[in-house]
């Protein structure tokens, strides 16, 4: 019974977290617990969220993405150039998508095929796609865009005032939802990650599970990056910076293993929103953004130690 | 006896979320006795070490070490007290020599400086080994590249040099070969002389009569009984285990063989096998017997795709197969149960039904969607046909004992309805009433006309079920022999290399 308990208990830690860290906030500050700063929340950790999600299925088989950042930097720029050159948005959204898809495979081939440790070959191809972004834009940020309404709605756009990019992130939350847990692809990400000898002995094709693994990854990581383009009406060389490490903090707070096999989307989702929220309610205060990164580093020291705790 | 006992443990009670696993157990062990320890799987013989050398917290009774009363809330502390187990899983750090295995967290450093002194404790490496009276260990050899056998001679060398006075060893024989299982024997003998008690737990019921003083049954966490050895024989303690007769060991084969349906030719692998060649018929049994390291479960990883074979041809009702991958030995009908079910059959945490499940992908899915009725609907037909012990499809079989995990790999596999279905090892670790349960369903399995090839290294179990014994010696078919013709000699002579 007890054993019932704490099991339940530790799932629902990182919820208990989230209405904790929220609870606080809102007495802190008045500003909080407004109907416009929650949609506010939304749009803001929706870029993450995607990131993260992909991150997750990628830790689900036991690998890691550093290169997400930099993937989302050139789907960003790439897509940007498609637009200022005049093409149709949604043809260069979608190319987009397909480069980010690209970049992903190419880690999940080097990783597989080239027996390159997860760590190591993210870490390269980081730089890599990093470097290539930079030569293609120049080093310059590309502008004037696109004024098409389509375009402009991915990153701004409201649904009955609900900012778009949430929609968004909340629909492909359920795709992905469902991909894990009602497919046979999702079974196996599991499996593999668990326990990959066992899953190629049961037939699964590992190494095309992880292939599909990080090409998902780069495709979300673009979506995220052609998300913040929209916004910003601007795509830059630098963008997407350090993202690996919120959305890989997203992850780990929601309770998934970095060991593979262990975790679940919905504690991303939670994750993601955490950081967010601090984020949010942080700067709600005034806190400077130094202190910030000191309050962020250590709410995730915490809950690492407490899953610790339980386990 | 009669004096003190060594551990005396008393109304033992423990339970996992509302399972009650032991209920009011006794059990007590005397100095210098071999003590074995039965039951079927998932009896409660490993919880109840467990809860000894406090890994797991009793929930009731008491537990005396030397007439003290002690609770341990770690295996450290237990070991403080000179009581040590040796699990099944090997604590050997394989790129670490065997002097650096033995000293492993307990240096030996001049000082507190944190240099080591490495003479010294290769001297007392090849001390504790020499009091074992193993000779073939050389203390700066890397550990991972000894036998199995040795690695655990390591285990019993390092529970000797922290002078244990009780070393517990559950399942030590289940990987070993006979030669190491000869001297793991002989080395136990000269533990009981100098006054060292062993507790043994095992499924191998020669090996309790051979070496034990007493035995102790538990069964459903009930605790049925102590005798002496010398007391009591073979069928009383299988009764005490299973709570009823079983009859006998290996069940009558019932199927009729028919034609060939499986062949093998010319099969080979550089430094691993060469020129392997054999068929199996219909609804037959072919037996792989040979020594541990011949090349059996090799060959075998190399028919299903496992592992890259150099040459050779693997043909299903005369036609070539093209095995690349497992994957594509499944589809073709194949089923290959592993030997090494923690490593290669199960993925651990995972529940009953999400493992079960790995091989069926087709036939509980469409289009990728999976059907959770159709699944649940099939576990629960595939774990009802087994009798695997369990609180539902949910539980992770992780927390299943040895011989339940063991029936769901074979679930797994059941559930394809192979035409071929290769068993490695399908018994180890497994206890007898369960032995019995397989050696049915195989029989079954045979009765719809599915051929069989097990490899197994208990020469009763193979004489017993199979209808035809192949020996492999060295990586190469050394006899196939018809059952009426088959002798335990004949095997051993043939897989030793003798003609
Ligand atoms: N950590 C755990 N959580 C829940 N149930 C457990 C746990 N450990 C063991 N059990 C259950 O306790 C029972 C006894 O298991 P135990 O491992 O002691 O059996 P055993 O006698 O050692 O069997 P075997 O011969 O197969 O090794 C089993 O039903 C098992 O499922
Ligand atoms: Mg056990």
């Amino acid at each position: 019974m007890k054993q019932l308990v704490t099991n339940n208990l530790s799932k629902l830690g990182p919820l208990i977290g989230l209405i904790l860290i929220m609870t606080i906030l809102g007495f802190m500050s008045e500003n909080f617990f407004t109907v416009n700063n929650l949609l506010n929340l939304l749009r803001q950790i929706s870029i993450n969220a995607l990131i993260a999600f992909g991150m997750t299925f990628v830790i689900l088989t036991g690998g890691i993405d550093l290169s997400v950042g930099s993937i989302l930097a050139f789907g960003s720029a790439l897509t940007a150039g498609m637009l200022a050159s005049g093409m149709d948005p949604l043809l260069a959204v979608f190319i987009g998508l397909l480069a980010g898809l690209a970049m992903g495979a190419f880690n999940g081939l080097i990783i597989t095929k080239g027996k390159v440790a997860p760590f190591i070959a993210t870490l390269a191809t980081m730089t890599i796609f990093r470097g290539a972004t930079l030569v293609y834009t120049d080093g310059r940020p590309i502008t004037g865009l696109s004024d098409s309404f389509a375009f402009e709605m991915i990153g701004r756009g409201y649904v009955f005032g609900i900012p778009f990019p949430g929609i968004l992130m909340i629909i492909i939350f359920f795709i992905l939802f469902l991909l894990l847990r009602k497919t046979v692809f999702g079974r196996q990400v599991y499996a593999v990650g668990g326990n990959e000898e066992a899953s190629i002995l049961s037939g699964i094709k590992a190494d095309r599970v992880k292939i599909w693994v990080y090409s998902l990854t780069g495709m979300l990581s673009v979506l995220a990056g052609i998300i913040l383009t929209s916004r910003l009406n601007s795509a830059q060389p630098t963008a997407g910076t350090m993202y690996e490490l919120d959305a890989i903090a997203a992850v780990v707070l929601g309770g998934t293993s970095l060991a593979g096999g262990r975790g679940r989307i919905v504690g991303t989702l939670i994750g993601a929103l955490i950081i967010g929220v601090l984020d949010n309610g942080l700067n709600l205060l005034n806190v400077s953004s130094f202190y910030q990164q000191i309050v962020k580093g250590g709410v995730i020291l915490l809950a690492v130690l407490l899953d610790r705790r339980s386990k | 006896m009669g004096n003190q006992p060594f551990v005396k443990m008393t109304a033992i009670e423990k339970a996992f979320a509302g399972n009650q696993v032991l209920k009011k157990v006794d059990f007590d062990v005397q100095p210098g006795e071999v003590h074995a320890l039965m039951g079927e799987n998932g009896a409660g013989k490993s919880t109840l070490i467990k809860v000894l050398t406090g890994i797991h917290q009793r929930d009731g009774g008491t537990i005396e070490v030397k007439g003290e009363e002690k609770t341990y809330s770690n295996p450290k502390e237990a070991e403080k007290d000179g009581i040590v187990v040796i699990h099944q899983e090997l604590n050997i750090i394989p790129h670490l020599t065997v002097s650096e295995n033995m000293f492993l967290g307990k240096e030996k450093t001049l000082g507190r400086t944190g240099i080591l002194k490495k003479k010294e404790m290769y001297q007392e490496t090849l001390d504790h080994l020499e009091r074992l009276g193993v000779t073939s260990i050389h203390p700066n050899e890397t550990a991972g590249d000894l036998s199995v056998g040795k690695q655990q001679m390591i285990e019993i060398a390092r529970a000797i040099s922290t002078n244990a006075e009780m070393i517990i060893m559950d399942e030590p024989t289940a990987a070993l070969t006979d030669r190491e299982i000869e001297s793991l024997f002989k080395v136990i003998e000269s533990l009981r002389k100098q006054n060292v008690s062993i507790v043994y737990i095992s499924h191998r019921m020669e090996e309790i009569f051979q070496i034990c003083d007493r035995i102790t049954v538990l069964r459903d966490g009930e605790y049925i009984g102590t005798e002496q050895v010398k007391e009591t024989d073979f069928e009383s303690v299988v009764k005490m285990m299973v709570g009823r007769e079983l009859g006998e060991r290996f069940p009558a084969r019932t199927s009729t063989v028919g034609d060939k349906v499986f062949e093998v030719k010319h099969l080979a692998r550089d430094g691993w096998f060469e020129d392997v060649n054999f068929h199996v018929n219909q609804g037959e049994i072919l037996g792989v017997a040979g020594l541990m390291g011949a090349g059996r479960t090799e060959i075998m990883e190399a028919i299903f795709g496992a592992v890259k074979k150099k040459q050779g041809e693997v043909l299903l009702d005369g036609e070539p197969l093209n095995i690349k991958h497992p994957r594509d030995a499944i589809q073709a009908g194949i089923g290959f149960i592993t030997e090494d079910r923690k490593g290669e059959g199960l993925v651990l945490h995972l529940s009953i039904r999400e493992n079960v499940a790995l091989t069926n992908m087709k036939a509980i899915s469409d289009n990728g969607w999976i059907s959770s009725k159709r699944e649940a609907e099939l576990i629960d037909d595939l774990i009802g046909r087994l009798h695997v012990r369990t609180t539902g499809r949910e539980q992770e079989v992780k927390s299943l004992s040895g011989g339940n995990q063991q029936k769901v790999v074979i679930a797994k596999w059941l559930g394809i309805k192979p035409r071929i279905l290769i068993l490695d090892e399908p018994t180890r670790g497994v206890d007898v009433g369960a032995k019995k349960e397989i050696y049915h369903i195989m029989n079954e399995l045979t009765e719809q006309g599915v051929a069989i090839i097990m490899v197994s290294s208990e020469l009763p179990e193979v004489l017993g079920v199979s209808d035809r014994i192949m020996v492999i010696h060295e990586g190469k078919v050394a006899r196939i022999l018809p059952r009426e013709e088959a002798t335990q000699e004949k095997i051993m002579q043939a897989a030793t290399g003798g003609e």
